[in-house]
């Protein structure tokens, strides 16, 4: 019992550790319930650009001294809409613009942090996520967001499916496909911020598509994915969080790490067989 | 030429019975066509495709389309089906615009336009065509599955229903298409070379079910390279090439005469010919 609750109660006697096990909570849930959509619609690489792009948006936030959250969420919405306007528009070589456009607006994210000198803001726990310093504003942000973005996500469900299923055959009876293509990266530009608090911008991409990607070799059907891609991010959220307050380590990338090893073991445990 | 003969009279019982079933739900609207172009054009980028296509298609009939590569049927379709938007003309379906007819038209589409990654059993996928009827928010009732679970009997695939629709073969994909057209309860079914590639039960279970919704009162659109499907299936034809080389009923129109001046080609009209034979 005193093994038990040193290991997994101790840690909470601290009020920054709950703070960051709700972060870590929600941003594990939230990220493959978006991500069962991001692996099948292929919308990885726009996954990671964006969370590049919102950079300019979080510090311009910081230079003011507001929340980076009111500047990063309508700039990742605002981004997220543009280029998939880009994407519809350039055809072949949206790639390539999106990617142009991402990289530049990161590197006036970077070249602007430069200015926030004084200010208690680490280029490293913007890229690596640094969950443990999160404030009961950011707890309750996070948690009024993915109460919106799951709510989303559940009264759309059929209609997100269909378009992203069978694009022609829900135009054809109807649905607004373009419509819902674009509510569909705004609530994933609100996902990534969301997420970096937790694993940072380089390691979004992991919570994202890492345990959506291993719920799809679990179980064949769309709406099961989701949950357990959910289950599988809570896992490594938790799981990277305790790490990481147990072996002093960076908390992005344990759980980052975790659900690559969970993806991995799946991988192998398949192949195996 | 006996085989032909047959394919039509019975071709012609079925459609004198659609044509009492028609009668006897007795309002006005049963005189205007299900489907109304009237010199479509249409452009894909710099090129104009289609040029001032005008054809109807009535109640209870299946119309064929046919035509050489490139003749622009895959363009009228995704025009009727209001994917492309026509540079002039107009489409009436039901007496109502495409826009306004959202819903009561589906669209059996070449299977390369499919999301294949996305894993979604027959079930779920046919339970996509009651989208609308169920309306924004809502999940499906009672209704709903029992429609399901009605069409996917009718092309024999209930067995099926918890496979995922990527592990089918082609022409049980096409099936559940169908069915999915069939859950959403539509006036008009077009089928885009929807028999290419299908095993022999796909066909024949595909043709039963065109059959028995042309009975129903329902319009079908079919387009096939494959000739004798046409002449056996449908009640009508288009002979299309950029714009209308001929339309009427099919066996006026399979004749030596259009299939030479819409083909020009004589691999295509030679295996025609034998067909005759």
């Amino acid at each position: 019992m005193d093994v038990f609750s040193d290991v997994f109660v101790a840690p909470f006697q601290y009020g920054f550790m709950v703070r960051a096990l709700i972060v870590s909570l929600l941003v594990g849930l939230m990220c493959p319930m978006l991500g069962a959509y991001v692996v099948t619609k292929g919308l990885g690489f726009m996954g990671d650009a964006l969370s590049h792009a919102v950079l300019p948006g979080m510090v311009a936030a910081f230079l003011i001294g507001a929340n980076p959250f009111l500047g990063a969420i309508p700039m990742g919405i605002a981004v997220a809409l543009l280029s998939g306007y880009l994407i519809k528009r350039a055809g072949v070589s949206a790639d390539t613009s999106v990617g142009i456009l991402f990289a530049g607006l990161f590197a006036l994210g970077v070249v602007m942090l430069s200015f926030t000198r004084g200010l208690r803001v680490s280029l490293e726990d913007i890229l690596l996520g640094q969950v443990l310093g999160v404030t009961t504003r950011d707890v309750l942000v996070t948690a009024a967001m993915a109460g919106a973005v799951l709510a989303v996500l559940f009264l759309l469900h059929k209609e997100f499916v269909f378009a992203s299923f069978d694009p022609a055959g829900a135009s054809v009876i109807g649905l607004p496909t373009q419509g819902l293509d674009y509510l569909l990266l705004a609530l994933l530009a609100v996902v990534i911020v969301l997420a970096i608090q937790a694993v940072g911008i380089v390691l979004v991409l992991a919570m994202l598509i890492t345990p959506a990607a291993t719920s799809f070799l679990l179980v064949r059907n769309f709406p099961k994915a989701m949950f357990t891609g959910a289950l599988l991010g809570v896992i490594s959220a938790v799981a990277g969080l305790y790490l990481s307050y147990h072996y002093n380590l960076p908390s992005g990338p344990s759980m980052a790490l975790f659900a690559t090893v969970i993806f991995a073991v799946v991988v192998a445990v398949k192949k195996a067989r | 030429m006996t085989a032909a003969g047959d394919a039509n009279s019975f071709a012609n019982a079925n459609s004198s019975a659609a044509a009492i079933k028609s009668s006897e739900s007795g309002d006005s609207s049963a005189a205007e066509p299900a489907l109304l172009v009237e010199d479509l054009v249409v452009d894909r980028g710099e090129v104009q495709v289609l040029n001032a296509v005008t054809f109807s298609a009535r109640r209870g009939r299946i119309l064929g389309v046919i035509g050489p590569n490139g003749a622009g049927k895959s363009t009228l379709f995704n025009t009727l089906t209001g994917l492309l938007p026509a540079r002039a003309g107009r489409v009436l379906i039901n007496g109502k615009s495409i826009q306004d007819s959202r819903g009561s038209v589906a669209f059996v589409p070449q299977r390369q336009n499919i999301n294949w990654d996305l894993p979604m059993t027959v079930w779920d996928m046919v339970m996509l065509g009651r989208t609308r009827r169920i309306g924004w928010f809502r999940r499906p009732g009672r209704t709903d599955r029992e429609a399901v679970e009605d069409a996917l009997n009718q092309v024999w695939m209930w067995d099926r229903r918890s496979s995922l629709i990527s592990e089918l073969s082609g022409g049980q994909q096409q099936r559940i298409f169908v069915a999915r057209a069939l859950a959403q309860g539509v006036d008009v079914l077009i089928l885009d070379e929807a028999f290419r590639g299908v095993d022999f039960t796909s066909q024949e279970v595909m043709t039963l079910v065109l059959q028995e919704m042309r009975d129903a009162g329902k319009t079908i659109l079919l387009a096939s390279h494959n000739i004798s499907y046409i002449r056996k299936l449908t009640d009508e034809c288009l002979c299309l090439n950029r714009s209308v080389v001929a339309c009427g009923p099919t066996t006026e129109v399979l004749v030596p005469e259009v299939m030479e001046e819409l083909y020009r080609s004589v691999d295509i009209y030679r295996a025609y010919a034998s067909e005759q034979s």
